[in-house]
């Protein structure tokens, strides 16, 4: 009985077969996935404080302390909870856990999770603000639709407010 | 064998953007709230200013539903900040310049039921900038409670918009409790010149109101 619950497991994509082609020490392999993210995330650590204009082209994980202006027009900045912004930030998407003074642009989205802090006025078509999470500004979405698709546009978002509006009552 | 709703809960806490438990909370239908979206409906990009405490999920309903510029200015917590801090006395000269924003900012204004929680002075300083910002042809939308709740019940309360017929109730902690339920003479004073145009009593024993410019 109890062997036969551990047979599947062998079967997982961390099997202990991959780690002969790609020698791992620990024992949590990370899937190829989470790899290829963690080499294209750059920190910015607790004890970092930089004054000035932050541009780049990676994403980009800020705990330390930011002043001035952040930019990274094709990519992710994510605010760890360590991380003190006092900038304008301009971004693909925004994650925040930390702190934020100033206002937030994103082409994609905003995400304010729990304990995460803006201060600032938001420019993005998305945005979620967890509970727990301090928000005081003005959310732009922009919905940059012309007048004729609007109506097009509307209507779906309608429908499934009609006819499923419980995953939206559980969203945020 | 797991129940299906099991499934659910635990997707819901692995989703980073859930709340935790949000799906117990109580829903209760809203009778004035569908106005007010027609109302808010009829502007181009309308502007709305919410004083309740921020919830994600009214940002992206009025923001993606109505193209609404959302505007957060949460008022519960500088009321918790005077309660603990024993300077209730301050809070109407405290409200009469908390908003920085110009005369006739906001076609709609969300206060929930914040002005249960204001003594007399506090809720009148309040409502004259509500007033203030309100652009002519605005709406307002408040709640009232219609009977005296325990001085030991300190909670406030997140507002969800589920549809524009049901609102979610989700309590949670506050520094002071709700105060005397205002009559309605003593309310449309306080908001004059603005006309009720609208007002229900929901079965929860809460007065709906929609006030327009």
């Amino acid at each position: 009985m109890w062997k036969r619950d551990e047979a599947p497991k062998p079967s997982a994509p961390a099997a202990p077969a991959p780690a002969a082609h790609q020698p791992v020490s620990t024992a949590s392999v990370p899937q190829p996935e989470n790899r290829r993210i963690e080499r294209d995330v750059v920190n910015i650590g607790k004890s970092v404080v930089i004054k000035g204009e932050l541009n780049g082209s990676e994403d980009l994980t800020i705990e330390g302390h930011v002043e001035g202006k952040i930019e990274l027009k094709d990519h992710v900045l994510t605010i760890g909870p360590n991380g003190r912004i006092k900038a304008q930030v301009l971004a693909k998407s925004v994650i925040v856990l930390g702190e934020v003074n100033g206002n937030v642009t994103a082409t994609e989205k905003v995400d304010i999770r729990d304990g995460g802090s803006v201060d600032g006025d938001i420019i993005s078509p998305r945005v979620a603000i967890a509970e727990g999470a301090h928000f005081r500004g003005t959310v732009d979405m922009q919905r940059k639709t012309a007048p004729g698709q609007q109506a097009q546009a509307v209507k779906p978002a309608a429908a499934a407010t009609t006819t499923a509006p419980q995953p939206h009552a559980a969203a945020h | 064998m797991m129940a299906l709703s099991d499934l659910f809960s635990r997707r819901r806490k692995d989703d980073p953007e859930a709340d935790g438990g949000a799906s117990n909370a109580p829903t209760h239908p809203t009778k004035a709230l569908k106005k007010f979206l027609a109302t808010l409906g009829s502007h181009a990009q309308p502007t709305l200013l919410d004083i309740g405490p921020v919830v994600g999920h009214n940002v992206t309903f009025f923001g993606e539903h109505l193209g609404c510029k959302f505007q957060v200015e949460e008022l519960s917590k500088d009321i918790d900040r005077h309660a603990r801090e024993d300077k209730l006395a301050e809070l109407p000269e405290y409200l009469s310049k908390r908003f920085p924003q110009s005369d006739e900012s906001f076609d709609g204004i969300l206060c929930w039921d914040l002005f249960d929680y204001l003594d007399k002075k506090s809720a009148q300083a309040l409502a004259t900038q509500l007033v203030r910002v309100l652009r002519p042809g605005g709406v307002i939308f408040a709640l009232f409670n219609a009977t005296e709740t325990l001085p030991t019940t300190k909670t406030y309360t997140r507002f969800v918009v589920v549809d524009d017929t049901n609102i979610q109730h989700r309590p949670y902690s506050a520094a002071r409790s709700k105060q005397k339920p205002l009559p309605n003479r003593d309310i449309q004073r306080m908001f004059e010149p603005l006309r009720v145009i609208d007002q229900f009593l929901l079965k929860t024993n809460t007065r709906e109101m929609l006030f327009r410019k």
